[in-house]
C-alpha cells in the first residue's frame, strides 16, 4: 500500500514535471517581441531591446533557464509577473483572485452536486416518465448548445425577470446568485445524466432482480444498492472537480465581470507573461494529477472491490 | 444388424421462421438489429432527417444560390433590417448584410470545421487507440503521453499555432485535433483492451495469427459503432468550440462567415436586435441538438443489449 503511494506519487511528480517543462520549451518558441508593450517596442532602440530581454533572462539556453525557474521554484519562488502586472510577484495576484473563483466555484458544485443527484434519481426511478423526459431534454440543451449562448440568455433575461443585477458587484449579495446558478447548470446535467445511466444499468443486473423477486422494498433496494453502486465510477471524479474550482470559469466570470482566475491564463498567454503563464500551468496540472490520485483513493473507499495497490477497474463517465 | 443408418428413417423438417425467431439469434444480424432498434425511435428518426435536412441546406444554399454573405449595403436604410421587412427572411446586420445568407454561409463553415474535426480526431484516434489497447509494451508510455498531452491547456498550443500559422480555419483543426485524437485513443484503448483477452481472439493468436489482421478483423468491427457516436458527438463539441474561441478573441478571422462569428456579433447587438442573435442561434442549437441526441440514440441502438 505505502509502497503503492510513494510510486504514485513519484510517477505524478514526473507528469506534472513533463508538463512544465512541455509548456516551458512552447513558450521559448514564441518571438521576443512579444516581451515588450507596443510603444516600448517602437521607443527602444535595437540594443536597449536586448538589453531588456537579457535582463529578463530569455535569451540564454531554454534549459538552462528552465533550471534557474526550477531552482527558484524549489526555494518556494513562483517569481513575478512580467507584462500582466508588472513586477508583482505571483503569489499575490493568486492570494487575491483565487477567493472569487473559489467561492463561486465551491457554490456552483455543491448546488451542481445536491440537485444533480437529486435529479439523477428521479430520472432513474421514474423512467421513461415526464421526469426522465424532462431532465433529459434539460441534460441535452446544456451538453449540445455552446455555454456561451445559454449563459448570456440567462443573464440577460433572468437579470431582467428577477430584477437582479446584469454584474458582479462584491459588496452586494445579490449579484452573486446569477453567477453561482450559472456555474451550476453544466455539472448538474453531468451528474444527473451519468447517475440516471450508471443506475439504469445497475438496475438491470441479476442481483438487483433478486432481491426485488425476494421481497426487499423498492426503495431500500434504490438507495441501498443501486444508487450506492452505480455512485462509484462518478466519485473518482469529485476531488478533481473541487480541485479545479480555482481556475474559475472565463465565460461566468467574463460575463458578469468576476475579478476571478478564469481568462487569467489566456489572457497571460497573449501578453507574453511567461513566469505567470508557468506557475499557472504549474498548478493546474498539479492539482489534475493530485485530483486524479484522491480520485481513486475516494473509490477505493466507497468500494471495498476496489484495492489501492492495483489498477482500478475502468468504467468511466465522460 | 447393420451399422448403417436407413435415410427412410428420417423426414427433413421444414424452415419455420416463426421457431427460429423463438428459438434464439439464428437470423440475428447486428447491423439488422441496431437499424431496427435505431428507427424503433421516432425522436431518433425525426432527427436524423431533420440533421440530413440542416447539413444539406448548410452545403446547398451557398453553392446554388448566389446570394453573398459579406455585400453589404451602403444605404444605411438597409441596416439592421427587422425579419421579414423586406430584408430576407432573418433581416439584416448592422452593415446591410443578409443575415439569411450569413446563417447559412456560417452553419456550412462551422459545420465543414466540425466535419474535419471529427474525421482527424476520430480517424487517428482510432488506429493509435487500436495499437495502444493491443500492445501492452506502448501502453506506459502512451498513459504517460496523454496525462502530459492533456494537461497542457489548449489555449497554449492554440495561441502559439496562431503566431506560428495564422489565425484560421487549419489552425483551428489542429489546436482541436492535437488533444482530441488522444482523448478518442484512450476510449478504443479501453474498449480494445476488453475485446483483446476476449477467448476468441485468445484462440486467434494461439493459431499464429498476425496482430495487425487481429485487430483489423476481430477487434476494430466491434468498435464501428462506438466510433460513429464519437464522430457524431464532436460535431456539436467542435462546433461549440469554435464559439468559444471566438469569444476569447482566438477564432477564425472576423471576414470568415463562421456560426461562432454571427453568434459574438448577435451578443454584441443583442439589446438593440436580439434577432441577429436568436436566428444563427436557433439554426446553431437544431443543429448541435440534432447531432447529439442522433449520436447518443444511435449508441443505444448500437448496444445489443437493447436489441432483444
Amino acid at each position: 500500500m505505502l509502497r503503492y503511494m510513494l510510486k504514485r506519487f513519484a510517477q505524478s511528480i514526473l507528469t506534472v514535471a513533463l508538463v512544465v517543462l512541455a509548456v516551458f520549451m512552447l513558450l521559448r518558441l514564441m518571438p521576443t517581441s512579444g516581451y515588450f508593450s507596443r510603444e516600448d517596442y517602437v521607443t527602444m532602440d535595437e540594443a536597449a531591446r536586448t538589453a531588456y530581454l537579457r535582463t529578463l533572462g530569455v535569451l540564454d539556453d531554454p534549459f538552462t533557464q528552465f533550471g534557474r525557474f526550477a531552482s527558484a521554484l524549489a526555494g518556494g519562488d513562483l517569481g513575478r509577473s512580467i507584462t500582466v502586472y508588472p513586477r508583482t510577484p505571483i503569489t499575490e495576484i493568486l492570494a487575491e483572485k483565487i477567493p472569487y473563483s473559489l467561492w463561486f466555484g465551491v457554490a456552483g458544485i455543491s448546488v451542481s452536486m445536491a440537485l444533480g443527484l437529486l435529479l439523477g434519481v428521479m430520472m432513474a426511478r421514474y423512467k421513461d416518465g415526464p421526469t426522465d423526459w424532462l431532465g433529459t431534454a434539460y441534460v441535452v440543451v446544456v451538453r449540445a448548445v455552446p455555454s456561451l449562448i445559454y449563459l448570456f440568455l440567462i443573464q440577460t433575461a433572468a437579470s431582467r425577470l428577477l430584477g437582479l443585477p446584469m454584474i458582479f458587484y462584491a459588496d452586494d449579495v445579490s449579484s452573486w446568485i446569477l453567477p453561482a446558478a450559472s456555474m451550476a447548470l453544466p455539472g448538474l446535467a453531468w451528474y444527473a445524466i451519468w447517475l440516471r445511466r450508471f443506475m439504469v444499468d445497475e438496475e438491470n443486473k441479476d442481483y438487483i432482480k433478486f432481491a426485488v423477486a425476494k421481497g426487499v422494498p423498492r426503495g431500500k433496494v434504490m438507495t441501498g444498492h443501486v444508487l450506492r453502486n452505480a455512485i462509484v465510477p462518478l466519485v473518482q471524479y469529485f476531488p478533481t472537480q473541487v480541485l479545479l474550482t480555482i481556475t474559475g470559469s472565463l465565460i461566468i466570470e467574463s460575463i458578469y465581470s468576476i475579478p476571478g482566475m478564469g481568462g487569467l491564463l489566456v489572457y497571460a498567454i497573449r501578453q507574453h507573461d511567461n513566469t505567470l503563464v508557468q506557475a499557472l500551468v504549474l498548478i493546474y496540472s498539479a492539482l489534475v494529477v493530485a485530483g486524479v490520485f484522491l480520485g481513486d483513493v475516494l473509490m477505493a473507499l466507497v468500494d471495498p472491490r476496489i484495492k489501492l495497490s492495483s489498477a482500478p477497474v475502468e468504467r468511466e463517465a465522460a | 444388424m447393420s451399422d448403417r443408418i436407413e435415410p427412410a428413417l428420417f423426414a427433413p423438417a421444414a424452415f419455420d421462421a416463426a421457431a427460429a425467431e423463438r428459438g434464439g439469434y439464428e437470423s440475428y444480424s447486428y447491423w439488422r438489429s441496431t437499424f431496427r432498434t435505431f428507427m424503433k425511435s421516432r425522436l431518433a428518426v425525426t432527427l436524423l432527417l431533420a440533421m440530413t435536412a440542416l447539413v444539406a441546406f448548410s452545403f446547398a444554399y451557398p453553392a446554388l444560390s448566389g446570394a453573398d454573405p459579406n455585400a453589404v449595403a451602403l444605404d444605411t436604410e438597409r441596416w439592421n433590417l427587422r425579419p421579414g421587412s423586406g430584408s430576407g427572411p432573418f433581416g439584416t446586420d448592422g452593415l446591410g448584410r443578409d443575415m439569411w445568407a450569413r446563417t447559412w454561409h456560417g452553419a456550412r463553415t462551422s459545420l465543414l470545421l466540425g466535419f474535419v474535426i471529427a474525421l482527424f480526431d476520430v480517424g487517428l484516434g482510432m488506429i493509435a487507440g487500436a495499437i495502444w489497447g493491443y500492445a501492452r509494451r506502448i501502453d506506459r508510455f502512451m498513459t504517460e503521453l496523454y496525462n502530459v498531452v492533456t494537461n497542457i491547456p489548449q489555449t497554449v498550443v492554440l495561441i502559439l499555432l496562431s503566431y506560428i500559422l495564422r489565425p484560421g480555419f487549419w489552425t483551428i483543426v489542429i489546436a482541436l485535433c492535437s488533444t482530441g485524437w488522444l482523448s478518442i485513443a484512450r476510449f478504443v484503448r479501453n474498449k480494445v483492451i476488453t475485446i483483446r483477452d476476449a477467448e476468441y481472439n485468445i484462440a486467434s493468436r494461439c493459431l499464429g495469427t498476425p496482430p495487425g489482421r487481429i485487430i483489423g478483423r476481430n477487434v476494430l468491427p466491434y468498435l464501428v459503432s462506438v466510433i460513429i457516436m464519437e464522430a457524431a458527438l464532436t460535431i456539436p463539441y467542435s462546433i461549440g468550440a469554435e464559439v468559444f474561441l471566438g469569444f476569447i478573441g482566438l477564432g477564425l478571422p472576423l471576414d470568415t462567415v463562421s456560426l461562432g462569428n454571427l453568434v459574438n456579433l448577435g451578443k454584441a447587438n443583442f439589446m438593440l436586435y436580439p434577432y441577429q442573435l436568436a436566428w444563427p442561434t436557433s439554426i446553431l442549437a437544431a443543429i448541435t441538438v440534432s447531432f447529439y441526441i442522433v449520436g447518443n440514440k444511435f449508441a443505444d441502438a448500437s448496444d445489443p443489449r437493447n436489441h432483444v
